[in-house]
């Protein structure tokens, strides 16, 4: 046994397991640490969606980005280089791995119909027709050109969009032009609450 | 020269002789420091060792308290300990201490196993667990003043903080160490937290007006390799019970040379080490009630 | 925040309030600590229950929740009446000096002039300032007298410039022709501050009732108690002296009120009387609890503003020039004083960010298609889409990432509204109440076959499978890269907005319609507009040269299609294009600048001028001018962020002045750049706010007592309730005598980590804090059942028996509050599992909301407890 070099687990499982058995000292392993985890992952640097912080997280994958190996989360942990957080993450930052790999994950595009009482499956291409349909005539049955005055207001009265606390400034620009766009003014966002 | 430098061993649970291999490196004595005046209880630092070691998570249930659970738990090494603690002017102090294995320069679990190699001691000063080695015994639970090793037993084995020893073979800090938001957590050299903990003691007594602030780092288990700044050292009791005067049962010291090759014989026959325990340090001792509920039930002023 | 996270570091002093940093932004909270580690400093937490930001906190003051503008009220008239007050800065940094007009007056029975009690409404033309010019009664003196300035700062006033420097691009003068009240040009104003309606004396007026009395009164802090407070947060301006500086740190315990923008406004106030703002380790600093609403804010995803704080037009903007007539400021200050009024350059911002959203379309014939925008002229805000929805008025409604039903306030309410709508789109990455509204608890079967609205349940990409840009709560912009593909069948969250809107305008291409025009036009010229790149999005927001444009000055040249370097670039002749002006630099043609991730810090300040980047042009501390004198110099020496340079005649330094940098300072211009005076408010004139020009105390729409400054009006007098059937306040009298708080925990994230095994494990159940006190009375104990009950619904959860809330005299009466956490809904881990009894903290909360941000009131409403 070499016992001044790092003894990795596996290696040793076999032999520790048959000594210990006994109690007594054959050939035990005294040093067991494992191997790092992360030694050879991919380190991609995100932000942390959580509050406004802003803290870096690095999330390391398995595989080392070759076409064949899709990507794994096997842990994620503060970036040391963020001035903010410098590589600290809250209870919640922490646990992010099982926000990435939560088996809670909604996989699938689904409807509920008019009086029903579960979710149905439906194709994105089914989903965005329909959807499309009803943004259309919703727009075309609310629709107010002038106000009761006569001046021009081109509102959609009918339709209001929601956006959320995680959508980036890009995604919420998108929003902001399609749904202004459309004349929506019922234009909401997490930020007001 | 193909060999990495790693972790040295200094001690070895149940092993006649000394260590294998011991004087072959320099090291130094690497060690925690828990400021609890900046602790915010936030569990940060449970969370990144249950993430790190990719531990199951298991059931809690609502316990009147902030606390995650009682205590701490074979796949739960690291727990934030709550104590809402009266002041003499009726205010509350809302204490929050990190509870965990305390790498004593003078283990106890160490000195009550048997097993050959189921604990070790590095050279750096952490003391950890070899489940491989591990016989189940559970005679380190005992002989732990702190009430810190878990038996699984579902695995026969028992578990404790490794002050990941994996990431400090490697040169990285401890997972907890790295996610403490506030920095109350800090590691490094025993010398260098020695040094920041009594500076910082002498500042919350000057700047802040508390004249008890101290440093916890038992000489009654050699020092730890876990210290704690406390508000008031003289009651470390009330930081969840934190002992004042931590010691290794007297059985363990007196008879360890004696017994231990025989006990660890006994304990294949689960019966008659339970029998050893029980003469050797008493009944088990109960799990401490955590202070707050009594404030829970009103008796509180 | 004015400020950032690092820059709490530098502070000498922290007031915590309407915030739990140490629970919900425990990493941010991380600065507070250094600057008690390395600095010595103090931290006051004044909060309803003894949070784990309290149990680290030198001083913590338990406040009856929503009673805080009677707190810094308190504290505002402390500091006058103790001098500690930063007199030069007031001076010359605020609108102290500045008169009122004759005919304001101030609420001693609860109203200000001018209000319209039909209508709730105010008449504002009397909160404004005064015209004429200077009435010290001699040349405005080196010091004012009879104030403890300290020696030697005096000289810099001494060549008070007149009328030089810049002028900008709008003329200066009053609005003229329009006939709505405007500010006037020429603002009279007394730096004696004694002239009794100069806004100094008025506010010494306001707040002189707010005394250590009526704050115990009101607030259930004990005299000795508050006194103790104000002294030790006033006590790093003993005596004038400048070097120290104190921050205050708030969150949504402030701005959840009927009032919320007002308590901010005090706080503000107390900042600028203690001359805290602009300087390193002070400022007036909100902490946003979401990775980016500081973003979503900014691109005006809400209903009042477009893209960078741009006012929404409205139907009397029958053209762009009536809108920017409307939207433009013009500069309004003393005479001798220069303003720089950034705000004129408006008619540029607005052009550009037509340019960016229509293109070739916008045309300077069809007014750069201003009318495709739709004009608002009512309040469209969060409340009102649940409140209009439940009146039939919104048949379809999109929700991405965004739980209303859970948001609330009054979720059943939400829930009802729900039910009359035709369609429902989420787009979500775990099953929410929202998307499950249709089988909320207490919804049969039988119920469901009623329930006619269509929902798609659409999954999208969570934070690691996307890109792009989020912004935190100190402004800075930061990438992320994806790490990961979406799993199963889900898509990114822009792939599934972009897909549905093209195929709207497919159909529009297609099968015509309503004004289809706006659908047709908005540019969507992406590489692969189905699934855009966000990286070209956040090209567009910075954005480019339309034609070739050249800078006179220098005779610098930006070729057409190339990015632009800074806002002072845009144009308002349709030449240039940004979707945003205020990331304009953003994505410049050296690259993106939210890429950045030079950790060089040299001023040891925590700006890290090369991480990231912070609008408006990586200014990391916003009115930084003023933390310097009067004549350029740091008031701290230690502490420089910014100075005049006599030499250079500009200003430099560590940060990037928040000024215009050639301005000298003997031209005296105002510090507060975005303000057309220049200065910063204490008295806010005309529109900016519903309910007065200073925050006035006002009680929670539920509220224990009636108000003790004036009974008659107790709560504000410009909100207004909601009328439908569902819409129910409760009183004292029904039976509803606990204040009740709601919150978050540290170990949670809203209704987002409920799903998450990890920190379903460190608090696995819904709870609410009950003091030792109040569970004594009610036979209640830790871990037993409670029903909580508001006018609106109920709530049950296990209790939490606690010291740590502890009873209050509240105007002489024995009080009780309780506090809930809010994380946990119908759908989770622990719901699946049965283990909560499913439901919503947000049933019980009131449907009100404040008149200036309208945010809903989740703070401090009634409710009655009792054991299940």
């Amino acid at each position: 046994m070499e016992l001044s070099r790092r003894t990795f687990l596996k290696g040793t499982l076999a032999g520790g397991a048959g000594i210990s058995l006994l109690g007594f000292d054959l050939t035990p392993v005294y040093a067991q640490t494992q191997s790092l985890k992360i030694s050879r992952a991919t380190e991609t640097r995100s932000t942390c969606p959580y509050c406004a912080v802003s803290c870096g997280v690095i999330i390391y994958t398995l595989g080392d980005k070759a076409k064949n190996a899709i990507p794994q989360v096997v842990h994620v942990e503060g970036d040391p280089d963020h001035p903010i957080n410098r590589g600290t993450l809250c209870p919640k930052g922490s646990s992010l791995e099982q926000d990435i790999l939560n088996d809670r994950r909604l996989l699938k595009p689904q409807v509920r119909r008019p009086g029903g009482t579960d979710w149905e499956d439906i194709s994105w291409e089914q989903a965005y027709t329909e959807i499309a349909q009803k943004v259309k005539k919703t727009r075309d049955d609310t629709f107010l050109e002038k106000d009761a005055s006569g001046k021009t207001v081109n509102r959609c009265e009918g339709v209001a969009w929601t956006g959320g606390c995680t959508d980036t400034n890009e995604f919420n620009y998108l929003a902001v032009k399609t749904m202004r766009s459309l004349g929506v003014c019922y234009l909401e966002n997490q930020a007001r609450v | 020269m193909t060999d990495r430098k790693t972790l040295q061993t200094e001690k070895i649970s149940g092993h006649s002789g000394p260590s294998p291999g011991l004087g072959m490196q320099r090291d130094f004595e690497v060690c925690k420091l828990v400021d609890t005046t900046t602790c915010i209880g936030c569990k940060a630092c449970e969370v990144a060792c249950v993430e790190w070691n990719d531990m199951p998570f298991g059931m809690t249930t609502f316990d009147n308290t902030y606390q995650t659970m009682p205590e701490t738990r074979w796949n739960f090494w690291n727990l934030i300990k709550f104590n809402e603690h009266q002041r003499e002017d009726g205010t509350i102090q809302w204490l929050m201490r990190k509870d965990q294995c305390m790498h004593c320069a003078d283990p106890g679990c160490m000195a009550a196993c048997p097993a050959d190699g189921a604990i070790v001691k590095y050279t750096n000063g952490i003391v950890d667990f070899n489940q491989e080695n591990c016989i189940g015994c559970e005679f380190c639970v005992s002989g732990c003043p702190f009430n810190i090793p878990r038996f699984n037993p579902g695995t026969k084995k028992v578990y404790k903080c490794t002050l990941c020893s994996d990431r400090v073979g490697e040169g990285l800090e401890p997972a907890c160490i790295k996610a403490c938001p506030t920095g109350c957590l800090k590691f490094g050299s025993k010398d260098d937290m020695k040094f920041i903990a009594n500076e910082r003691a002498r500042q919350l007594k000057e700047n802040f007006g508390m004249e008890n602030a101290g440093v916890y780092d038992p000489q009654s288990v050699g020092g730890t390799h876990v210290i704690y700044v406390l508000h008031d050292a003289t009651d470390p009791e009330r930081y969840g019970g934190l002992p004042k005067n931590p010691t290794i049962p007297w059985s363990y010291t007196v008879w360890k040379w004696l017994f231990k090759p025989v006990l660890g014989a006994f304990a294949l026959f689960g019966g008659l080490g339970v029998l050893m325990h029980y003469v050797s340090v008493g009944p088990r001792r109960p799990q401490p009630e955590p202070p707050e509920k009594e404030a829970a039930n009103g008796n509180g002023d | 925040m004015t400020n950032g996270w690092i820059d709490i570091k530098n502070t000498d002093m922290m007031l915590i309030m309407g915030g739990n940093p140490a629970e919900n932004h425990p990493c941010g909270f991380k600065w507070a600590i250094e600057a008690k580690l390395h600095r010595n400093a103090k931290t006051i937490v004044v909060d309803p229950r003894l949070t784990r930001t309290a149990a680290n906190a030198d001083m913590y003051v338990q406040i009856r929740a929503g009673s805080d503008i009677a707190f810094l009220g308190g504290v505002i008239n402390y500091a006058i009446q103790n001098n500690r007050i930063a007199h030069e800065y007031l001076v010359n940094y605020t609108n102290a000096a500045f008169l009122i007009k004759d005919g304001f007056k101030l609420p001693e029975d609860g109203l200000y002039s001018g209000f319209d009690a039909e209508k709730k409404t105010y008449d504002k033309s009397t909160w404004n300032y005064e015209e004429g010019g200077d009435l010290t009664g001699k040349p405005p003196a080196p010091t004012p007298e009879g104030q403890n300035a300290p020696a030697g700062q005096g000289a810099q006033h001494s060549d008070t410039g007149k009328g030089l420097g810049y002028q900008a691009a709008s003329p200066t003068g009053a609005k003229a022709g329009t006939g709505a009240p405007a500010l006037p040009p020429n603002i009279a104003f007394d730096l004696s501050l004694q002239h009794p309606r100069c806004v100094f004396q008025l506010m010494k007026k306001q707040y002189e009732r707010y005394t250590p009395e009526m704050v115990e009164r009101i607030t259930g802090i004990p005299q000795a108690e508050f006194l103790k407070a104000a002294d030790l947060f006033t006590s790093v301006r003993k005596d004038g002296d400048m070097k120290k500086v104190a921050t205050i740190i708030y969150a949504v315990g402030w701005t959840q009120h009927s009032f919320g923008t007002q308590i901010i406004r005090a706080a503000a106030m107390l900042q600028l009387l203690m001359g805290n703002v602009g300087r390193a380790g002070g400022g007036v600093n909100a902490l946003r609890g979401h990775s980016n609403i500081q973003g979503a804010t900014d691109m005006a995803g809400i209903f009042d503003i477009l893209p960078g704080y741009l006012k929404m037009p409205n139907p009397n903007d029958v053209d762009l020039a009536t809108y920017l007539k409307r939207a433009t400021p013009t500069v309004s200050k003393p005479d001798p004083w220069d303003s720089f009024n950034y705000w004129s350059n408006t008619p540029k911002f607005t052009v550009s960010l037509l340019k960016a959203m229509y293109g070739a379309a916008a045309t300077k014939d069809n007014d750069w298609a201003f009318n495709y925008l739709p004009k608002i002229d009512r309040n469209y805000s969060w409340v009102n889409i649940w409140n209009d929805m439940y009146e039939g008025k919104i048949k379809g409604i999109f929700a991405f990432g965004m739980n209303g039903v859970m948001i609330g306030p009054d979720s059943n309410k939400n829930i009802d509204a729900l039910k009359k709508a035709d369609w429902l789109v989420v787009c979500e990455i775990y099953p929410d109440e929202t998307s499950e509204f249709w089988r909320a608890p207490g919804i049969t079967a039988d119920d469901q076959k009623k329930i006619n609205t269509t929902v798609y349940r659409l999954p999208g990409a969570g934070f690691a499978e996307k890109d792009g840009t989020f912004v935190n709560s100190a402004r800075w912009l930061q990438w992320k890269n994806a790490a990961v593909p979406p799993p199963g069948l889900a898509r990114l969250d822009q792939e599934i907005l972009a897909t549905i809107f093209l195929k709207v305008r497919d159909l529009y291409k297609k099968e015509g319609g309503k004004f289809p025009d706006p659908v047709l036009n908005a540019t969507f010229a992406y590489t692969t507009p189905y699934n855009p790149s966000l990286s070209e999005v956040a090209k567009e927001l910075n954005g480019k040269a339309l034609a070739d444009i050249t800078d006179p000055k220098t005779n610098i040249t930006i070729k057409a299609g190339q990015q632009l370097p800074g806002f002072a670039w845009l144009k308002d002749d349709g030449t240039t294009s940004s979707g945003n002006w205020l990331y304009c630099g953003s994505w410049t043609e050296a690259g993106a600048m939210m890429q950045r991730r030079g950790t060089d810090d040299p001023s040891g300040l925590g700006i890290y001028p090369n991480w990231g980047w912070s609008w408006p042009m990586n200014r990391r501390v916003l009115y930084n001018r003023a933390s310097c004198d009067g004549g350029g110099k740091p008031w701290d020496p230690q502490r420089r962020q910014v100075w005049w340079d006599e030499a250079k005649q500009s200003w430099v330094g560590s940060d990037v002045p928040d000024f215009k940098p050639d301005s000298a300072p003997k031209d005296h211009m105002g510090p507060f750049i975005m303000n057309p005076e220049g200065i910063g408010r204490l008295f806010v004139p005309l529109g900016a706010m519903a309910d007065g020009p200073f925050p006035e105390y006002y009680e929670p729409i539920e509220s224990p007592i009636a108000n003790p400054l004036h009974p008659a009006q107790s709560s504000n007098p410009v909100v207004k309730k909601y009328k439908t059937d569902m819409d129910k306040y409760g009183t004292l009298d029904q039976g509803f005598n606990v204040v009740c708080t709601t919150y978050r925990l540290t170990e949670h994230y809203h209704y987002w980590t409920k799903n998450n095994p990890m920190n379903v494990q460190l608090v696995p159940e819904p709870f609410v804090e009950v003091p030792a006190e109040l569970a004594d009375r009610m036979g209640i104990r830790g871990g037993e059942k409670v029903r909580v009950t508001s006018a609106r619904a109920h709530y049950i959860a296990k209790a939490m028996v606690t010291r740590r809330i502890r009873p209050m005299k509240i105007d002489g009466k024995e009080t009780f509050q309780i506090g809930i956490p809010i994380h946990w809904g119908f759908r989770g881990i622990s719901e699946d599992e049965d283990r909560t009894a499913k439901t919503l903290a947000n049933q019980l909360t009131p449907t009100v909301i404040d008149p200036n941000a309208f945010t809903p009131e989740f703070k401090g409403f009634l409710v009655k407890i009792e054991k299940v």
